[in-house]
């Protein structure tokens, strides 16, 4: 596929995927976005802007963090960590808001709106709008909100409005509808922070665009600590920020495989997944064409997994095309493999991921073995599970009832641990 | 080549009124509900009409049209539901189209969907989330069936944009009368008129207007200045209100006809744009 840069072309396709899928009413602003977003990508005074905010107040660059124990205990490849749940707000969501509300503020636009699932980009989109000082509103599934109602609390302390989301699933994907219908009816003050690599043009490109940042260190972190490129880079996938983020400066580098991780719920053969390669198929979602989980009517079908991060049943489109065209590979791992490398990564690194970040840990833990001992895996490992210590505490048995723990699932639950 | 809508439009122009378009989802609340319910309005005076194609993820729709299409669809109503109420409806002899999102006709395949809704007897369709950039295989589908392609345009669409989506439109041009989802409003956007006017200068295609016409009068209204009245919502909640009343499907039947009727003769009672 030779120059990657050329992705998207000038109408935002990415090869088939991509486009621009949205109502006559919407493409105005998109327009104006994408002129914005060019004009501010080739300013000084905007990039040195961002680039501040990155180091200053978001903690850039993340650390590179050799997973000794853990690299040890799987017997294979050496693992490396990029460390963006070091971040500030706990994961890499930093990186785009912070780009996207600077330029809210270029468009003279004083109002974000934000879709948010586990509620990490609805926290980091709630924190750049306190910084910059912009009306935030954020909408969430209901489901999601009693999930996770650490990260709504979050959003309100800092200021931000939370609308929880009844229509439909009551999940991300209905967030996202929800977010839409606000913004064509109040587009000429306001700004949809999308918070992944999905949606209409531009979106997918700038968003990837802002999440570069990780790749871009992490090689040259993993060049000075090993003197040589990674064998392999494993980021998990909803949307695919982080996963877009740290592949891309790597995709003209042939001899380094990137491996995405989709979240396989409860097994894709049982139909409850939100893995929209290996379990969907093209169409139409959200403004853009991609891989997602369908009917044969077309109709949305609604996603299942552990991780309300990656409970999303589309991906991004150039992920789409980085499958079709085989320069990168999709694995599913499912909530309880993730549950388990969850564990195992607190155990032998004292770092507690986010069960989104899990799922990648889980398959570099089948990439690492694959590859053998003298090859390198780099982790993305894109944030912290603070706000998942309740799921994880049930998924565990680690409550005692009486201090208000539900009781443990009966003997029908799956193995745990 | 003159389509039915073309037929319809003129046929009204000739009797100096604009055209009543009526939209239902189609399998709410039930397949042959629906069949009934479009039946009724067609009785009534409604000239056009809109089977809506129940979708997973309305972004364009306000509550109304989400919550009967959700029923529609928890109902099991399929794409080949869609296509029979089109024939059944189609038979009334009013120009038949189905509004859809994109994703179900990419889904079916857009050249079978054309050939299938073509032997319905439909008279084209309405797409508002494919744009003209994405809507090339569409129009030549089409075209080879002899269905209209109706878009629409927004008041925040550009003069350049107007342009391009009313060089590919057939059978009319749909203004959206705001910026904001479909639903009644207390007043038409007064962005509405202006619109019509940016369109009618870049095609002699007709105009209707649609979003947050409910009522005889703002029908008036825009009959004043378009070719065509849209109305989807406020005929959706009469077969919501007569579900959540328990009312029989007769009484919900002679809520549409009284509201059809009472647009139609809103419609025949066009108030003169104000210069």
């Amino acid at each position: 596929m030779g120059d990657w840069q050329a992705f998207p072309d000038a109408s935002g396709h990415f090869g088939r995927f991509g486009g621009r899928f949205v109502p006559e009413a919407l493409m105005a602003a998109l327009d104006e976005l994408t002129e914005s977003y060019d004009r501010a990508r080739t300013d000084e005074a905007f990039t040195a802007e961002l680039d501040d905010l990155l180091a200053t107040y978001a903690g850039r660059p993340t650390p590179l963090t050799d997973a000794r124990r853990l690299t040890e205990r799987i017997g294979g490849a050496r693992i490396l960590l990029k460390r963006e749940d070091l971040a500030h707000t706990g994961s890499h969501k930093i990186n785009n808001v912070l780009g996207q509300c600077l330029l809210t503020r270029r468009m003279g636009k004083s109002r974000v709106i934000a879709e948010t699932g586990a509620g990490q980009h609805g926290v980091a989109t709630a924190t750049a709008c306190a910084l910059l000082g912009l009306e935030c509103v954020v909408y969430m599934g209901e489901e999601d909100t009693r999930r996770q109602a650490l990260n709504v609390a979050r959003m309100r302390l800092l200021g931000a409005e939370v609308i929880p989301v009844t229509s439909g699933s009551r999940t991300l994907k209905d967030a996202i509808n929800e977010a839409l219908r606000d913004w064509v009816a109040t587009v000429d003050r306001t700004h949809y922070c999308i918070g992944s690599v999905m949606g209409p043009h531009p979106f997918p490109m700038m968003v990837r665009d802002f999440q570069r940042v990780i790749g871009v260190e992490a090689r040259a972190q993993v060049l000075e600590r090993i003197g040589r490129l990674p064998d392999a880079v494993v980021a998990c996938v909803g949307g695919g920020s982080n996963a877009m983020g740290i592949f891309h400066p790597f995709i003209p580098d042939d001899g380094v495989a990137l491996i995405g991780c989709e979240a396989g719920g409860d097994g894709v053969a049982t139909g409850r997944h939100a893995a929209a390669i290996a379990g969907g198929s093209a169409g139409v979602l959200h403004g853009m064409r991609t891989y997602l989980l369908q009917d044969d009517d077309g109709q949305t079908q609604v996603s299942h997994s552990i991780s309300a991060g990656l409970d999303y049943p589309g991906i991004g489109p150039e992920h789409s095309l980085l499958h079709e065209t085989g320069r990168a590979s999709y694995r599913v791992v499912d909530d309880a493999a993730a549950m388990e490398a969850l564990a195992l990564v607190a155990r032998t690194e004292g770092i507690l991921v986010a069960i989104e970040s899990a799922h990648a840990f889980a398959g570099a833990f089948g990439v690492a073995r694959e590859l053998g001992p003298e090859a390198t895996v780099l982790v993305n490992c894109s944030g912290r599970g603070d706000k998942d210590v309740d799921t994880a505490a049930r998924w565990f048995d680690l409550l005692d009832p009486e201090a208000g723990g539900e009781p443990a699932p009966g003997e029908d639950a799956p193995a745990r641990g | 080549m003159h389509s039915r809508l073309d037929a319809c439009f003129a046929a009204a122009r000739e009797e100096g009124r604009s055209l009543l378009v009526g939209y239902l989802p189609a399998g709410y609340p039930t397949v042959d509900g629906a069949i009934a319910a479009m039946r009724a309005m067609v009785e009534a005076g409604v000239d056009v009409v809109e089977v809506g194609l129940p979708y997973s993820d309305p972004t364009m729709d306000g509550p109304v049209i989400q919550d009967a299409a959700d029923a529609a669809l928890r109902g099991g109503v399929t794409t080949r539901d869609v296509l029979r109420t089109v024939e059944a409806v189609a038979t009334t002899g009013a120009p038949t189209v189905v509004m859809t999102y994109w994703n179900p006709i990419d889904r079916y395949g857009p050249a079978r969907f054309a050939v299938d809704l073509a032997a319905a007897g439909g008279a084209g369709t309405i797409t508002p989330d494919l744009p003209p950039e994405e809507a090339g295989p569409w129009l030549a589908a089409s075209a080879e069936h002899g269905l209209d392609s109706v878009f629409l345009v927004a008041p925040s669409s550009s003069d350049e944009r107007i342009r391009r989506v009313a060089g590919i439109a057939r059978g009319f041009v749909y203004a959206a009368s705001l910026m904001g989802v479909t639903g009644a409003r207390a007043e038409v956007g007064e962005q509405a008129a202006s619109l019509v006017e940016r369109v009618r200068a870049a095609t002699t295609l007709p105009v209707a207007v649609g979003l947050g016409v409910s009522t005889a009068a703002q029908a008036a209204q825009v009959a004043g200045f378009a070719d065509g009245v849209i109305v989807g919502s406020a005929l959706v909640r009469v077969l919501l209100d007569a579900e959540r009343r328990g009312l029989g499907e007769a009484a919900a039947l002679d809520g549409i006809r009284a509201l059809a009727a009472d647009l139609a003769a809103g419609v025949r009672a066009a108030v003169p744009a104000s210069a």
